[in-house]
């Protein structure tokens, strides 16, 4: 089958998802935004990674000077994917912001659910399931958004 | 966006250093990324590709580096460079830490 994210020859981004795919995708993008705006839920950490971890006091200040950069990027990130969730068509810089998007997303939904590296097999009767079948969802799309993003690499600089 | 130092690290007088010590802003930076269960092996090396310009190869030797070993050291210099790096690291989500290498 065919990716359902491919780029074109002509350079921009095919999209094929259906109402029911993007209607999700624009649930998801509402959740992660509500959360990130009310501050201080738990499953947002991985967001907000540790830089420093045995020095409290560089850590605090790394934290407050990026923080709110990290925040600003990660909802403007979600904005152009928003914005582009109905398009069969977008741009390459659009797919950088997809790959974001869909990776803060795949973040947060993970760290919920809890997903190890040796997760069984999927389980359709688990209360998760749903949880876990969206997840693998934006696993799929992601993969297929990064092989597009490879393509556009400049050659190696170093 | 830029990560503006918070601190000096450019030389400062060491009138008595103990005897065999380095000081401590002579010690370059590493800049650790960890494995993590969520980040997809094609993802990370891609980011490492985009934020250092490394080639394929380098970055996916990385990427499997850290998904056997659990880490691997992925960029070193001042403590300036170190924090940029993780804090681009972090903007795409990556587990990335810093440390004095000694």
């Amino acid at each position: 089958m065919a990716p359902r994210i491919r780029r074109h020859r002509r350079g921009h981004v095919v999209i094929e998802l259906d109402d029911h795919e993007r209607r999700i995708l624009t649930d998801l993008v509402d959740q992660l935004r509500t959360m990130l705006m009310s501050g201080t839920e738990p499953s947002l950490r991985r967001l907000f990674p540790i830089a420093y971890t045995d020095d409290d006091t560089h850590e605090r200040e790394y934290q407050s000077l990026v923080h709110g950069n990290l925040l600003e990027h990660r909802l403007s990130t979600l904005e152009v994917f928003e914005g582009s969730l109905h398009q069969t068509s977008i741009s390459l810089e659009q797919a950088e912001s997809w790959m974001g998007a869909i990776n803060d997303l795949r973040l947060v939904l993970g760290t919920l659910l809890d997903v190890s590296e040796d997760d069984g097999a999927f389980d359709p009767e688990a209360e998760s399931a749903f949880g876990h079948a969206v997840y693998h969802f934006l696993g799929a799309l992601l993969e297929q958004v990064v092989e597009v993003l490879f393509t556009t690499l400049p050659p190696p600089s170093r | 966006m830029s990560v503006p130092p918070q601190s000096s690290t450019s030389p400062v007088e060491v009138d008595d250093p103990e005897v065999g010590s380095v000081p401590t802003a002579d010690v370059p930076w590493i800049v650790l990324v960890w494995n993590d269960p969520i980040n997809l092996m094609s993802y990370v090396t891609l980011v490492l590709q985009k934020v250092f310009g490394y080639g394929k190869e380098k970055a996916t030797a990385l990427m499997l580096d850290v998904h056997h070993k659990g880490r691997a050291v992925v960029s070193t210099g001042s403590r300036e460079k170190a924090e940029l790096d993780v804090y681009r690291l972090h903007e795409h989500g990556l587990w990335a830490t810093m440390q004095q290498d000694r």
